[in-house]
């Protein structure tokens, strides 16, 4: 398995912040959000790595930085695939354009993605053709029904248009389209969850085939836990911009040591109807990022919160074996 | 106890540049008060059409069959929805004994009308509530989904509300005029896995505590074990198979059903790979002929399956099922 510490990561985040200054709030100071806030993450080239949370809880904007696609606030973040290193930080224009074709995104929704004005084969070249990686048509071509195979596409749809497509289809396009430049890394930003289950499988099992055969690197962005159980390697867990808890899947999800991890797990529908009423319920919404709780984020939800979860924000702490937790009383409450 | 709605023979067509499509055919079912029906298919399978087709909702391209009946039994009154003809006649209906709930909150509430006076207009138009008692109940309403300092919440607008309140503020909306029938339609999907789990918990508050029938429609099995009494799955507008939630997601009888619960990703087994249903549910302009479910079947027995429509069999009292294999093979034993 990947994940190994010995291996330089492809990608290295320390202590990265990404904020907003909101418009409006009249004279003096603007209202800040602060969407990802001090947040540490290592990917091991060839992880398929799930980063979950509720909406609101910074998770998109955070692949987003990872890609360059929102301005950093502070902190270190590092792409390494052993041919390039580019310091996303602080790298230049000319760079992030080179950097477009190792790093790639996959949108949520396949209706919204394409445009209806394109055939499916001038979708998928577009990448290629703006980011001039080919030298004559014949060879965008030859690129194009390459990944179009790949990815399950018939060669003959190229030349249709996408709304003779179905969901699972278009997301199909929106794959090939994404790995057309031959990226490394891929950011994977809710891309089932418009499917039915059906489609679901048949997406997840085409990008977990690809990802082998291609040897990428994924961060798939997900609220659904059960969804990232079957295809991640390793999980973050992510609330109001900050990682509470991350560790190799089966760990995380056969140990859960923050109580938010316990809560969300325990809030899955479970597939038993004897099941019913089992479930920790986890009460109140996540509060706005723009009025953050003092000291841990999650203690207006947590049941075990304390004087010192109120007053002091947790730091994420390692517990052995890749598992770490950002709870001061993570301990406590295994016993 | 006698059922609420009694639906018999459902059929739903739409006149359409293309020619005339069939949505709904040939649906049967009935749900008594207090109890939850879960209704269950992919996109396009005539989930929604249904739950709609109940409050003749449609637009006027639809064509109802002539042998199709709905009716609502009421406390000591019945009435046919099909014979309801002008918007005036539907009124005891649409909002008044039967309300729904819709998938997405934000869409449903107009976004320059308070909350307030969403609720408060239409107690007005079902009720002879005053304004001043129109006002207060529905503040009441709030606080009971949960909602906390709903007299503010009362005069705020859906865009400031959050997804999950947006969601409780919905059902307040549509219980208020007390309904005999509430249709839920995807009321979860667009939620997050704990605010999901808070809102199934108040429906489950609300049927006991009001003693309504829900129509639950979703595409998540999962959300149907924890909250539906009997399930109905649905496939290219047609029942394939109908049951007690025991029956049908313990044992499911028909391909469907068990391709649709081996594509689910389960918790309590990582390993198990996920199995898609091969191919794409078709266009309601090719239905195939015999079994609808033909082209995508595994098992399908030539011949017979892409020739003869099934009928329901019973493979328990409380459990039925389309699909001619299954009925070939308990002729067998």
């Amino acid at each position: 398995m990947s994940g190994k510490n010995n291996k330089t990561p492809l990608i290295s985040v320390k202590d990265l912040a990404v904020h907003f200054g909101l418009r409006g709030g009249g004279f003096g100071k603007r209202p800040v959000v602060r969407a990802v806030e001090g947040v540490n993450i290592d990917i091991a080239p060839g992880s398929f790595f799930g980063l979950v949370g509720e909406s609101g809880s910074g998770k998109t904007t955070l692949g987003r930085a990872l890609l360059r696609a929102v301005p950093i606030t502070r902190g270190e973040l590092t792409y390494d695939d052993g041919e390039k290193r580019y310091d996303l930080a602080t790298i230049k224009k000319a760079e992030l354009k080179e950097y477009r074709s190792r790093a790639q995104l996959i949108f949520q929704d396949p209706y919204a993605a394409l445009s209806p004005r394109m055939t499916v084969r001038d979708i998928i070249a577009e990448p290629l053709e703006v980011m001039g990686l080919t030298d004559s048509r014949e060879e965008t071509d030859e690129r194009v029904r390459e990944i179009a195979a790949k990815c399950r596409l018939n060669l003959e749809h190229l030349r249709r248009f996408p709304h003779a497509f179905s969901g699972g289809q278009r997301q199909r396009i929106s794959i090939a389209r994404a790995l057309v430049s031959r990226p490394k890394f891929v950011v994977a930003d809710e891309s089932v969850a418009a499917l039915d289950v059906s489609i679901q499988a048949d997406v997840l099992n085409l990008l977990k085939e690809i990802q082998q055969e291609m040897g990428l690197t994924f961060l798939f962005i997900s609220h659904d836990l059960s969804v990232v159980a079957h295809i991640c390697s390793q999980v973050a867990v992510m609330y109001l911009g900050r990682l509470v808890e991350t560790a190799p899947t089966r760990q995380l999800f056969a140990a859960p040591k923050h109580p938010y991890t316990k809560a969300l797990l325990s809030a899955i529908p479970s597939l038993d109807p004897d099941d019913r009423g089992k479930a920790q319920k986890l009460e109140g919404e996540i509060p706005s990022p723009t009025n953050p709780p003092p000291g841990c984020k999650f203690q207006t939800r947590c049941p075990f919160a304390i004087d010192i979860c109120r007053k002091e924000e947790p730091k994420l702490d390692t517990t052995g074996n890749d598992h770490n937790v950002a709870c001061h009383r993570w301990q406590e409450l295994m016993e | 106890m006698s059922s609420l709605i009694d639906v018999k023979n459902l059929t739903l067509q739409f006149d359409t540049d293309e020619g005339r499509i069939t949505a709904v055919d040939d649906v049967s079912f009935s749900l008594k008060a207090g109890q939850v029906m879960g209704l269950v298919g992919e996109s396009g399978s005539g989930k929604s059409v249904t739950a709609k087709a109940l409050m003749k909702l449609n637009p006027s391209n639809a064509v109802y069959g002539e042998k199709t009946s709905i009716s609502l039994h009421l406390e000591n009154e019945r009435i046919e929805i099909m014979d309801l003809k002008t918007t005036t006649e539907m009124k005891v209906v649409r909002g008044g004994a039967i309300s729904m709930i819709f998938q997405e909150p934000m869409a449903s509430f107009a976004p320059a009308i308070s909350i307030g006076d969403h609720m408060t207009e239409q107690l007005q138009i079902h009720t002879d509530m005053s304004i001043k008692k129109a006002t207060e109940f529905s503040i009441e309403m709030l606080s009971r989904v949960g909602i906390s300092d709903a007299s503010t919440r009362f005069k705020q607008f859906a865009f400031e509300l959050s997804g999950g309140m947006r969601q409780r503020a919905m059902i307040a909306m549509a219980l208020s005029t007390k309904p005999k029938l509430l249709i839920a339609d995807e009321p979860t999907t667009a939620l997050d896995v704990t605010i999901q789990a808070q809102v199934i918990d108040l429906m489950k508050d609300l049927v006991d505590d009001f003693g309504m029938g829900i129509i639950f429609i979703t595409h998540d099995l999962g959300v149907i074990a924890q909250t539906a009494d009997d399930v109905a799955v649905m496939y290219l507008g047609r029942l394939v198979e109908q049951g007690t939630v025991r029956d049908v997601i313990r044992t499911p009888a028909h391909p469907y059903t068990k391709g649709l619960i081996a594509a689910l990703p389960r918790m309590d087994d990582l390993d198990a790979p996920l199995e898609p249903i091969p191919g794409d549910i078709p266009s309601p302009l090719e239905r195939p002929p015999g079994c609808v479910f033909n082209t995508r079947c595994s098992v399908a027995i030539a011949g017979k399956c892409t020739v003869e429509i099934p009928q329901f069999f019973n493979v328990s009292k409380s459990h039925k099922v389309a699909c001619h294999l299954v009925q070939q093979e308990a002729q067998k034993t």
